[in-house]
């Protein structure tokens, strides 16, 4: 599967990052690449393999619903780099 | 003075403990070397008058009951360390200042140790050579030309030049392994869910561990016991009674068997790590240990497995950087402009196309075709560990295909820098634990690192197994300081 320069702005896109025109080329190249190496896997029958869910066997623990570590407006605002008395500061987003 | 540094951590322990020298003293001996060091950049953030400050109060109070008490330790700038700059050796974490303490850090802490600085690594610990940091790339003490290893690079070359008696890394798919490797050092990647994930910046969540990094294996169990345990604050981690690594530690390892992979017998292998190889069995068999060859079939399959998994999960784990709530913040005309600013600044050349890939496997319509198939070959692999481990108790093989490569070498080519993680990689797959021990060197005089693969959550037999062939490789480091 080659990623071609479109589907490269595309997922820039998804992945939210802005891209110069002129990286389009050598990204577009530089993921064909990786997705070539990755497509070594297609000779692999997998059809009757279930998927990982998990690599260790030990059972999730369950623990009580409270608050452990509440009030901490200050520590979670602090680096913060732009911030209004307890709220975070962001571009305008309704007209 | 300069003698301390030269210590292992466990003998500047018992030496602390004995009086035979200062937590002060240590701490000047390990703070005069790294002030030295600047050309092998290994240092992010230096703590040093803190560090300082702490072992005279250290050497007051007389408090010998930790693991690791008065003992100084640099650590991976990957660790949340509480109002110490975090960068994950990234730009868009230039300014983070946590206001919480890495589960992993806080147990080196409550064993006695304290803090002597953030080591550079590969930004979001992406990287194999140490050459994707934002704060540039990490010189190995065997060469000014050569990379140190990564992402864990600043660490293994600080460790290696004794600027620190230990650190600690992690370990994705082979960043803690693969810098031992390459800078004659003994790194160790624990079990999944041995130590906690609580407070490291998060890579790939189903792969990643905190491990030590040390120059010798005693060390290496030493710090292990230091650093594990179950942590409520992480899901993942296991709890299990943590062993008693340091005394169980016997190189008496007659009977146990070994299996030898027949597929790490990859192309173009240089001769020199296939001797290696071949001395380690030597060393093994020499020890009584009883050697097998194995097969683990589906290991050419790993690299590209890992090459979905990873990204995939790194895309999801790096979209909280948006310049909102902390970090590097770019203008932009609207919200969605700002993200897309703040990440193209914020990021450097390798996490993008990580984070790319990892968006394009898991996109509407590609998620069967890559991301459940790489968690089935996952399943494939587990499956041939699992098979060997029901023969064998440990298995044996190199750390890396080659020695420390030259700066520049590899950049250039992603594909031929993943290849460098052939042989650790499907240990991450798998969860399972395995050491670096350096156990020669190449036609260079370059170190040279075997690999031991365990059994989930027997670190106690790898560290043993490493402990018998450090006794006959009698590995000691050969390069000339060039630095200072």
């Amino acid at each position: 599967m080659s990623i071609d320069k479109d589907t490269v702005k595309h997922i820039s896109k998804l992945a939210r990052i802005s891209l110069d025109e002129n990286k389009v080329e050598s990204l577009s190249k530089d993921l064909t690449s990786i997705m070539k190496f990755i497509e070594s896997l297609n000779k692999l029958n997998t059809d009757k393999t279930t998927p990982l869910t998990s690599i260790i066997n030990a059972s999730l623990k369950s623990r009580k619903d409270e608050v452990k570590d509440g009030k901490i407006r200050d520590q979670i605002l602090k680096n913060s780099p732009e911030k209004n008395d307890e709220f975070f500061v962001v571009p305008k987003v309704i007209e | 003075m300069s003698k301390i540094s030269e210590l292992s951590l466990t003998k500047i322990v018992n030496g602390i403990k004995k009086k035979d020298f200062s937590s002060e003293e240590v701490t000047k001996s390990f703070i005069d070397n790294s002030k030295k060091s600047k050309k092998l950049n290994t240092y992010i953030t230096e703590c040093f008058d803190e560090a300082l400050k702490f072992s005279k109060n250290f050497d007051k109070k007389k408090d010998y009951k930790g693991l690791l008490s008065g003992v100084p330790i640099a650590v991976k700038d990957l660790f949340c360390t509480k109002n110490v700059k975090t960068t994950a050796g990234s730009k868009i974490l230039h300014n983070f200042i946590p206001t919480y303490e890495s589960t992993v850090t806080s147990n080196l802490w409550s064993q006695g140790a304290f803090l002597l600085g953030k080591l550079n690594c590969d930004e979001f610990a992406m990287g194999s050579s140490n050459e994707t940091s934002f704060f540039g790339n990490v010189k190995n003490p065997y060469g000014e030309k050569l990379v140190p290893g990564g992402s864990s690079g600043g660490s293994a070359s600080a460790l290696a030049a004794g600027l620190t008696p230990a650190t600690i890394g992690t370990d994705t798919g082979g960043s803690i392994r693969q810098p031992a490797s390459f800078t004659g050092t003994v790194g160790l990647k624990p079990t999944y869910g041995r130590c906690s994930r609580w407070g490291i910046v998060a890579f790939a969540s189903s792969l990643d561990q905190a491990g030590p990094m040390t120059i010798n294996v005693e060390d290496s169990a030493l710090l292990l016991q230091a650093m594990s345990g179950y942590d409520s604050k992480d899901s993942t981690s296991v709890d299990k009674k943590v062993e008693n690594y340091s005394s169980n530690l016997t190189d008496k390892i007659k009977g146990l068997k070994i299996g030898i992979p027949k597929e790490y017998r990859v192309d173009k292998m240089p001769t020199e790590i296939d001797d290696l190889w071949k001395k380690g069995i030597e060393y093994l068999k020499d020890a009584g240990a009883i050697i097998k060859n194995i097969s683990l079939e589906h290991t050419m399959y790993a690299l590209p497995a890992y090459y979905i998994v990873a990204p995939a999960e790194a895309s999801s784990n790096l979209a909280r950087y948006d310049g909102v709530k902390y970090g590097h913040r770019a203008r932009g005309k609207n919200l969605i402009e700002m993200y897309e600013n703040t990440r193209s600044e914020g990021f450097g050349n390798e996490v993008k196309r990580r984070i790319l890939i990892g968006t394009y496997v898991l996109s509407s319509g590609y998620y069967d075709a890559y991301y459940l198939k790489a968690q089935k070959v996952r399943k494939l692999i587990k499956n041939d560990f699992d098979k060997a481990f029901k023969d064998v108790d440990a298995i044996l093989t190199p750390s890396t295909p080659s020695s420390a490569f030259k700066i520049g070498d590899k950049s250039d080519d992603p594909v031929s820098m993943y290849l460098n993680d052939i042989f650790t990689v499907p240990v991450n797959l798998s969860g399972l634990p395995a050491i670096s021990v350096p156990a020669g060197y190449d036609k260079n005089n370059l170190p040279l690192g075997l690999q031991l693969i365990g059994k989930a959550f027997d670190e106690q037999t790898i560290l043993n197994l490493s402990l018998a062939i450090e006794k006959r490789a009698n590995f000691k480091k050969n390069y000339k300081i060039w630095w200072s």
